[in-house]
């Protein structure tokens, strides 16, 4: 780590970054979730990008040499996970779905992001008609279950069944189309409140143009919330990529190794025993969804002051025991301090903290 | 005579993110039955912090040492708040010590009428029947000053004014009558003629219901008018404490006198107005003035059918090249909107107003747009007219950029040096972030980005409301010093008489959106012709005890001429 010397007046660039910056200012619980969502989402990221390293077979390979794979073989040496009802190697298809949900995920947040946050920016800066027009289709595709939405997108595109990229394509896109309104409340949100600012008045007061207005002080101040919407929306969408796969709108097989496809297929495996098949992309869908998830609650609970746990004083020895601990359970602070004074002789109290507080007593 | 609060070594610490912020620092302090207790300070000093503490109401990252010993008004209990639980702080809270806030507006709950809100602290006591609160309620919405208490009894916060409000806040802590009322800041909100109302109030909390008063503020004359003993604080720690009479006449620590010269007073001024009109050379008074409103009329139009709101009625007022028009007025008076139509940022709706040369009534961006660069403004509030995500320098060079001096920011950093040091800052701020500065120092940062383009105009809308007086005094003389060296024409815009005084040449009262006195600050601070300004000047209170009492008698014969 590159952190700077400890008397620099400001922070480095390293330690100003975001995620680092909040794991630097986490404590105790707060801590432990951020480190557990980022190591899962470490793993799925290392996963997605070495899966043509770490993959013992290809995504679609169904024999060794010139000997069939065998469909449904339970996990042996060969086949760590097992094989699935078409044949395939459930492990090495779990790797390389990694890589097919990464890809998603990037493509969807990434349009989503441009998508939602240039419309919210010229909405919520301008104003009138245009912004009611916007305001009230994003309100309009909210009222659509986004589930629909994505199938229909997805036959719209490629019309249901395709190849790697058409499909990663349409499934990122129609994902798109559900967070675009995220994005644009959001974004639409602060530079209204922005806007009303008195550094914002004074570029107006100079005469600077709307666009230099609009990028170099609106936008720059608006985008605090996104880091958190991003990792939540990350999860969204590979829940709605399996979900889009599942009910067979996803990936063809050979195009590309694709979770929902498999959980899909496993479906009849379950009821006759063979659990392989269904537990090992479940669990991969469910590990992922909650590492991106922690990420997002953590950064969420850390950019509030008001949910921020801090480390505790420096000096807690010397003081009255009025104090919690650092982790002590929000909300019944009262019950805790009542608690802790009532038994004034608790173990930390200083030896000369004992005295001054007893004349009062009634 | 007993002491009702009784503070022994407290120190109090914040854990926040960058470690353990020291608030008070070993502070002892008495309060005595029925006295009033001013604890003056600048922002930082404590003094909000050792008050809160009376009552326990400190946040959760606080940590606090020492003790606190609250009696109650009959001496009977006492206890030590910093070792109270919960249900022991809620029993004292109200009985023994009540608080009156800054903020009226945000002290209310909007959704209950005040009557029930003035009765919570009875119904929390649980030994009242209904017909005793109401009884109660009346009676002390009666003493607190609110006409026709019957009616009121039952009208939500919204329906009274900003110091009526403060009335139903005070009646609130004095329902039970308590032995300590804390008052924090309780009339900074307010405008001067309001706020010797509530003084007034307080003084009577003391008299007629023989309350301690702690009253915290930051604002001298203030406490020359209610105090009786004044405890000085700075950077946590107590400075000076004394008898109000004693502060004032012989100030003992070298940080008290300060404080205590740093106050702008009334007549100040003059020998700067003087020495200024004599500098101007002849045929001055002919000059095309620089900005020019005949019967300027701007109107917020009402939205859902309410009316249309009157925020400046047919105004008319000049100003000349080179001078400062000093304009006053309560809150609402529209003074800030004057200010707002001649940079621009609000629309004109009748009248005319001509800013270097240019009609605003019916304005369009284009045509304004290079009359910009002749024009400064200096906003209230230096915590936000500063972009969080630019450099001071960076903010600094803006206008340099948008008007084509200077490419970018480092093109432009040789200006920008230059104007830092005109405002007296060293010129490695301009690597600092604005939150990295303090109030003072980001005001002059806001002075040299409103001067980069050499304006022959300057706004200032209340460029020191939002600083401590120390301060407010280095940036009014910095304000001076660089008038007189660039000779722009200024408007400054303030609700304090004492800071007009200093800075202007003319000055232009103005009430509820018209002019309700004009001329030099001979004639309107030494002579007011209009009873509206002989009333806002006697309702400001003076940083001497002795003068202020004679002031007071005089401010009550007015009101009830008034009357």
């Amino acid at each position: 780590m590159t952190t700077a010397p400890a008397t620099a007046p400001r922070r480095s660039l390293w330690a100003r970054l975001p995620i680092v910056s909040q794991l630097r200012s986490s404590v105790g619980l707060q801590r432990g979730m951020l480190i557990a969502g980022l190591v899962l989402a470490a793993i799925f990221l290392l996963t997605a990008l070495f899966a043509p390293v770490l993959a013992p077979y290809g995504f679609a390979q169904l024999r060794e040499g010139d000997e069939l794979f065998g469909a449904t073989q339970p996990p042996s040496a060969e086949h760590l996970f097992g094989t699935t009802v078409g044949g395939y190697d459930v492990l090495s298809r779990l790797i390389w779905g990694a890589r097919t949900a990464f890809f998603v995920i990037v493509i969807a947040v990434t349009a989503s992001l441009v998508v939602g946050v240039l419309l919210g920016l010229v909405s919520g800066y301008f104003g009138g008609w245009l912004d009611r027009v916007l305001v009230v289709v994003a309100d309009a595709l909210y009222s659509f279950p986004s589930l629909l939405l994505a199938i229909v997108l997805a036959i719209v595109i490629s019309g249901g069944q395709s190849g790697m990229w058409s499909g990663i394509f349409s499934a990122a896109l129609s994902i798109t189309v559900i967070f675009v309104p995220q994005y644009f409340r959001v974004i639409r949100a602060e530079v209204v409140r922005i806007k009303a600012e008195a550094f914002v008045e004074s570029a107006r007061v100079i005469g600077s143009s709307h666009w230099r207005i609009m990028v170099r002080h609106v936008l720059r101040n608006s985008t605090r919330t996104l880091p958190l919407i991003l990792t939540l929306n990350a999860s969204e969408a590979i829940l709605t990529l399996a979900g889009l796969g599942f009910l067979g709108f996803g990936i063809d097989p050979t195009a590309a190794a694709e979770w929902g496809y498999d959980l899909n297929r496993a479906v009849a495996d379950v009821a006759s025993g063979i659990w392989w098949t269904a537990v090992f992309p479940g669990a991969a869908i469910v590990l992922v969804v909650l590492g991106l998830t922690l990420v997002g609650e953590s950064l969420n609970d850390l950019a509030d002051p008001r949910l921020r746990k801090r480390a505790a004083g420096a000096e807690p020895v010397e003081d009255l025991g009025v104090e919690l601990p650092a982790d002590a359970p929000a909300g019944d602070d009262e019950a805790a301090a009542a608690s802790s004074t009532t038994a004034s002789s608790g173990p930390d109290d200083g030896p000369d903290a004992g005295p001054t507080t007893k004349e009062g007593a009634l | 005579m007993t002491d009702v609060v009784d503070i022994k070594d407290l120190h109090v610490t914040f854990a926040t993110d960058s470690g353990p912020v020291r608030a008070v620092d070993g502070v002892s302090l008495a309060v005595k039955q029925g006295e009033v207790l001013a604890v003056v300070g600048e922002s930082g000093s404590g003094k909000t912090v050792t008050a809160r503490t009376i009552l326990g109401l400190l946040p959760e990252t606080a940590t606090i040492k020492g003790a606190v010993v609250l009696s109650s008004k009959d001496g009977k209990a006492e206890g030590d708040i910093v070792t109270m639980s919960g249900s022991e702080l809620r029993k004292v809270r109200g009985r023994d010590a009540a608080m009156v806030f800054q903020e009226p507006s945000t002290a209310l709950n909007p959704v209950f009428p005040v009557g029930w809100q003035i009765a919570e602290g009875l119904r929390a006591r649980g030994k009242y029947s209904k017909a005793e609160i109401r009884e109660k309620v009346l009676d002390v919405m009666r003493r607190v000053g609110i006409p026709d208490p019957e009616t009121r009894i039952d009208h939500y916060p919204h329906q009274f004014s900003g110091g009526q409000k403060q009335r139903i806040v005070i009646a609130q802590a004095l329902v039970l009558d308590p032995g300590v009322i804390v008052a924090d800041e309780p009339t900074t909100a307010l405008d001067v003629t309001v706020q010797a109302e509530i003084l007034d109030l307080l003084r009577r909390c003391r008299d007629e219901f023989g309350a301690a008063v702690v009253l915290i503020t930051h604002n001298m004359g203030v406490v020359a008018d209610l105090a009786d003993r004044v405890a000085v604080m700075y950077q946590g720690n107590l400075v000076e404490q004394a008898d109000v009479r004693t502060l004032f006449s012989a100030p003992r620590e070298p940080y008290t006198q300060q404080l205590l010269a740093a106050v702008p007073r009334i007549g100040e001024g003059l020998e700067r107005a003087h020495e200024r009109a004599a500098r101007r050379p002849e045929g001055w008074e002919d000059q095309k003035p620089a900005v020019e409103a005949k019967d300027l009329r701007i109107v917020y139009p009402g939205r859902f059918r309410q009316p249309d709101f009157v925020a400046v009625d047919g105004v008319d007022l000049s100003i000349k090249p080179g001078e400062v028009l000093g304009l006053v007025g309560e809150s609402g008076s529209g003074k800030t909107t004057i200010g707002r139509a001649m940079a621009g940022l609000t629309k004109v709706s009748g009248g005319s107003l001509e800013v270097l040369g240019v009609e605003m009534n019916g304005m369009k961006e284009k045509q304004f747009k290079p009359v910009r660069r002749r024009i400064g403004f200096v906003f209230q509030d230096p915590a936000t007219s500063f972009n969080p995500l630019l450099t001071i320098a960076q903010c600094v060079a803006e206008p340099l950029i948008v008007h084509g001096k200077a490419g970018d920011a480092g093109e432009a950093r040789g200006r920008v040096n230059e104007l830092l040091e005109a405002v007296q800052l060293p010129t490695s701020f301009g690597d600092r972030y604005p939150h990295e500065l303090s109030g003072g120092q980001r005001q002059r940062a806001s002075l040299a980005r409103s001067l980069a383009l050499e304006p022959e105009l300057l706004i200032a809308d209340e460029p020191t409301s939002a600083l401590d007086v120390s301060v407010q005094a280095k940036v009014l003389d910095l304000f001076d010093e660089l008038h007189r060296e660039l000779g722009f024409a200024a408007l400054f815009i303030s609700h304090d008489l004492a800071v007009v005084d200093m800075l202007a040449d003319r000055i232009v009262v103005l009430h509820r959106g018209k002019v309700a006195e004009e001329g030099t600050g001979d004639q309107v601070l030494g002579n007011p012709q209009q009873p509206y300004t002989q009333r806002l000047l006697a309702s400001l209170p003076v940083p001497d005890p002795v003068a202020q009492a004679e002031r007071r008698a005089q401010w009550e014969e007015l009101r009830a001429a008034g009357e």
